[in-house]
């Protein structure tokens, strides 16, 4: 049956390509017609979608870093007033000082939207979306439509986080993992009021979202491949984003699950994670007058994590792929060990359900259980160290090209390996004791996740920009710019992070003045107050890059100048709706053959019998 | 088709999740046992005989006996309502005896929000059961894909029915 679905959209779509080949209209003015509202904004276009998502997700991105830059101000200067603040926040910064409370929102909502909305939605969206097709030989995804309303959920979420940050009472301030009692009881802090309300909707339209993405991806991998794409000759970004999707199809409904629960905590008086609370002193009681007993906050921490972690691979994994492709296209050089590349990719997904008990070492789970969550994480070291391994095997000794791309790429493996070394110091429950909730734990976490996902990010959109912005490329100086201050300003914000949490400067405190022990690090925060800023600046030279170039860069005169083997190079400088003109290419070989029998590089498409 | 099968996948998650919560707290002590009442059998064996109906209605639908197959739908129709009333009542008898969906322990509320979830998975597919039925007035009609509509809706409602059988055998087993 699920061939006979494919047919029908294949019948569908080669119906598209027989009229393009009639009239040469690019457009994909096939037998439906396209006004404004379904070629912008209700697309059914897999392109068109991943560029919405790519928009959103720089918007958000702008957001969540102007929010840290906010808290970077407060960290950085405790004592100073900034007027410019209460400027524009009015209520929130009385007299320039950031109140505690929206210190609090801002450190929330720039967790929440830089994972799940930038590099979640906007890395895997964008990507996932731009590329599956095209890479496989697809003329869209298996069911467009459920693409199209994977856009619109995540949109409709965006909105209602987006309100949040109006409310009066503030957005959601208890920490992007939004750890019951605190965020189950309006009462406990205004921060869970309505703001914590539209967080969880907010998430749940968010996982249906994801889901329907996640489907569409999984379904049109296996499905739709071109001739000849065996699975094996597919692009390392395929079976990174094919994974991606099967992580997030396992894990983001249990996620749901403990919002569902926490949803029922809050609003119908149910008691799963509560028990024995004490609010201002006082013992809370339910609207029965009963005392409340019972639940268990850990419960929360279980399913939470049981997302998290799997969450934290959701984003990397994609990275991973677009760096693989990247550095192999660019280094002129086969991608070292592609088998290997595709079973640490199985192993890490694998393992990534296996180890989320490592973020609750302090929880006072069982010992005995922790060593075994300390055994399973220390295993996934091994299948990050082989890609590490082969990312920089396909370096060594290559003739490299360094394109923005490639620089952004070789950043992530950089990052990668220096934040992969701090998890290992954590996932030693003994070493965790000391660091759990310290500022080591932030330096990990940014370095390995959030700056080598944002780098595999940066590395995809300059790699591939000229197939979503009609052929047209970025400007490689700003690109060589963005990417060195980025690179060093980033190592300047977060390497002294590990020296702050392992004197143990605790994370998420809104100052450390009033703590003899870890108030001496007034220039150390200064110094990565400073950097931050530079790093925001620099986003914004690269925001000016991506938005000039779009409409004036420079553009691409033939479908391949730059002589890559994927089949997204063979589409037209500008594909239509349904990619390929003619045919769908069939394919006779993998991805890497760079530099091979005197062959500088052979595409896909390439039979062995035009080689002789 | 090969959608709904990774859907399915993410629904069994998502009910793993919240059973696997329920063991984890009910280990923890401070649990209410309950006895499940009656009723739950008899809905039990209603969504079972709605199963066989839709099979029934299936298997005329391929042999293009629309009229059987329109009755028998309709009768699938009918006992998914059932069901769902008997759930209500089920949780109305619950109630009686003293388990609240908000008390001092959660026994009841982990009961309530596994089975509501459940009922609302059965509901989305009332709906689609309706929208067959009311299309299968106009039978035969040409359809590119004939089968496929009541192969999607046949396996889904066989899993909600799976899925039930399922959380009615843990809920014996763990009270
Ligand atoms: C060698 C591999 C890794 C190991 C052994 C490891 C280990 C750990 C441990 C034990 C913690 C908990 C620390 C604590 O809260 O006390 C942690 C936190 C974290 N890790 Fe890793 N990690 C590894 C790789 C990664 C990767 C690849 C990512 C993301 C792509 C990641 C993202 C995170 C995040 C986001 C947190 C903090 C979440 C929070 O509390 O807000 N880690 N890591
Ligand atoms: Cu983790």
């Amino acid at each position: 049956m699920a061939n006979m679905h494919q047919d029908t959209l294949h019948n569908d779509l080669s119906h598209d390509v027989i009229h393009h080949d009639a009239d040469h209209h690019e457009e994909g003015h096939g037998h439906h017609k396209e006004s404004f509202i379904t070629k912008y904004i209700f697309s059914q276009d897999h392109k068109m979608i991943s560029k919405q998502f790519l928009i959103t997700g720089i918007v958000w991105s702008l957001i969540g870093v102007f929010f840290s830059v906010l808290f970077r101000f407060q960290l950085g200067w405790p004592d100073e007033s900034f007027p410019l603040l209460e400027m524009f926040l009015g209520g929130w910064a009385k007299g320039g000082k950031l109140d505690p409370q929206f210190y609090y929102a801002l450190v929330t909502m720039h967790g929440t939207i830089m994972v799940f909305f930038v590099l979640t939605a906007g890395l895997s969206g964008t990507f996932s979306n731009l590329l599956i097709p095209l890479q496989i030989g697809a003329r869209d995804m298996a069911a467009p439509f459920l693409n199209m309303l994977s856009y619109w959920f995540f949109f409709t979420a965006s909105v209602l986080l987006f309100i949040s940050l109006f409310l009066q009472t503030g957005p959601a301030a208890g920490g992007w993992t939004v750890y019951p009692p605190l965020s189950a009881l309006p009462q406990a802090n205004i921060g869970s009021g309505t703001g914590m309300t539209l967080w969880l909707l907010s998430m749940a339209v968010f996982v249906v979202s994801s889901l329907l993405g996640s489907l569409n991806y999984i379904a049109t991998i296996l499905n739709m491949r071109t001739k000849g794409m065996t699975m094996m000759r597919m692009p390392l970004t395929m079976w990174a984003f094919f994974f991606t999707a099967i992580l997030g199809v396992l894990s983001f409904p249990v996620l749901l699950s403990g919002a569902l629960l926490l949803i029922f905590d809050r609003s119908l008086g149910t008691n799963f994670y509560l028990s024995d609370i004490y609010i201002a002193g006082q013992q809370f009681t339910n609207s029965a007058g009963e005392l409340v007993q019972g639940g268990s906050p850990i419960l929360f921490q279980h399913l939470f994590w049981f997302l998290g972690h799997p969450e934290v691979y959701i984003i990397i994994l994609p990275a991973m792929g677009m760096v693989s492709e990247i550095l192999a296209a660019n280094c002129r050089k086969p991608i070292f060990g592609y088998s290997a590349m595709v079973l640490s990719i199985l192993a890490i997904t694998v393992l990534a359900f296996l180890v989320w008990a490592h973020h609750m070492f302090m929880s006072g789970m069982n010992p005995f259980v922790g060593s075994i969550f300390v055994l399973f994480t220390l295993l996934i070291a091994v299948p990050s160290a082989i890609k590490v391994f082969n990312w920089i095997g396909t370096m060594w000794r290559a003739n490299i090209n360094y394109t923005p791309a490639t620089l952004f790429a070789v950043g992530f493996v950089s990052m990668f390996i220096s934040g992969g070394l701090t998890g290992i110091f954590l996932g030693n429950s003994t070493l965790d004791i000391p660091l759990h909730d310290t500022y080591f734990v932030t330096a990990h976490f940014h370095i390995v996740m959030a700056m080598a996902g944002g780098f595999g990010m940066l590395a995809g959109i300059y790699h591939w920009f000229p197939k979503m912005w009609k052929g047209r490329q970025m400007n490689d100086t700003m690109g060589a710019i963005h990417f060195w201050v980025t690179f060093v300003g980033s190592y300047c914000i977060f390497w002294p992070m590990h020296y702050l949490g392992m004197t143990g400067v605790p994370r998420r405190y809104y100052t450390d003045e009033y703590f003899n022990t870890f108030n001496m690090y007034e220039n150390l925060n200064v110094f990565i107050s400073v950097s931050a800023i530079i790093v925001f600046a620099a986003q914004l030279l690269f925001v000016i890059n991506f938005f000039y170039s779009a409409f004036k860069g420079k553009k691409m005169t033939t479908e391949n100048p730059f002589n890559y083997n994927t089949l997204e190079w063979t589409t037209p400088i500008e594909p239509g709706h349904g990619n390929w003109e003619g045919a769908i290419p069939a394919v006779h070989r993998g991805p890497y053959e760079y530099y091979k029998d005197g062959h500088d590089f052979i595409p896909q498409t390439t039979p062995d019998s035009a080689l002789k | 088709m090969f959608l709904l099968w990774i859907a399915i996948g993410s629904i069994i998650m998502m009910f793993a999740g919240l059973t696997s919560a329920y063991i984890v707290r009910r280990m923890q002590g401070n649990w209410e046992a309950y006895q499940l009442p009656t009723i739950f059998w008899i809905s039990s064996g209603v969504l079972i005989l709605s199963s066989i109906c839709l099979f029934v209605a299936s298997a005329n639908y391929k042999r293009n006996n629309y009229s059987t197959y329109r009755n028998f739908l309709g009768i699938t129709l009918l006992l998914g309502i059932v069901f769902c009333v008997l759930q209500y009542k089920g949780w109305q008898a619950l109630m009686n005896v003293g388990i609240l969906l908000s008390d001092q322990t959660p026994s009841g509320a982990f009961l309530y929000v596994i089975s509501g979830l459940h009922a609302t998975h059965v509901l989305g597919g009332i709906v689609f059961l309706l929208i067959f039925w009311i299309k299968s007035f106009k039978l035969p009609y040409p359809q590119e894909y004939p089968n496929l509509g009541i192969d999607i809706l046949s396996t889904y409602w066989h899993f909600i029915g799976i899925l039930w059988l399922y959380l009615f055998g843990f809920f014996m087993y763990y009270q």
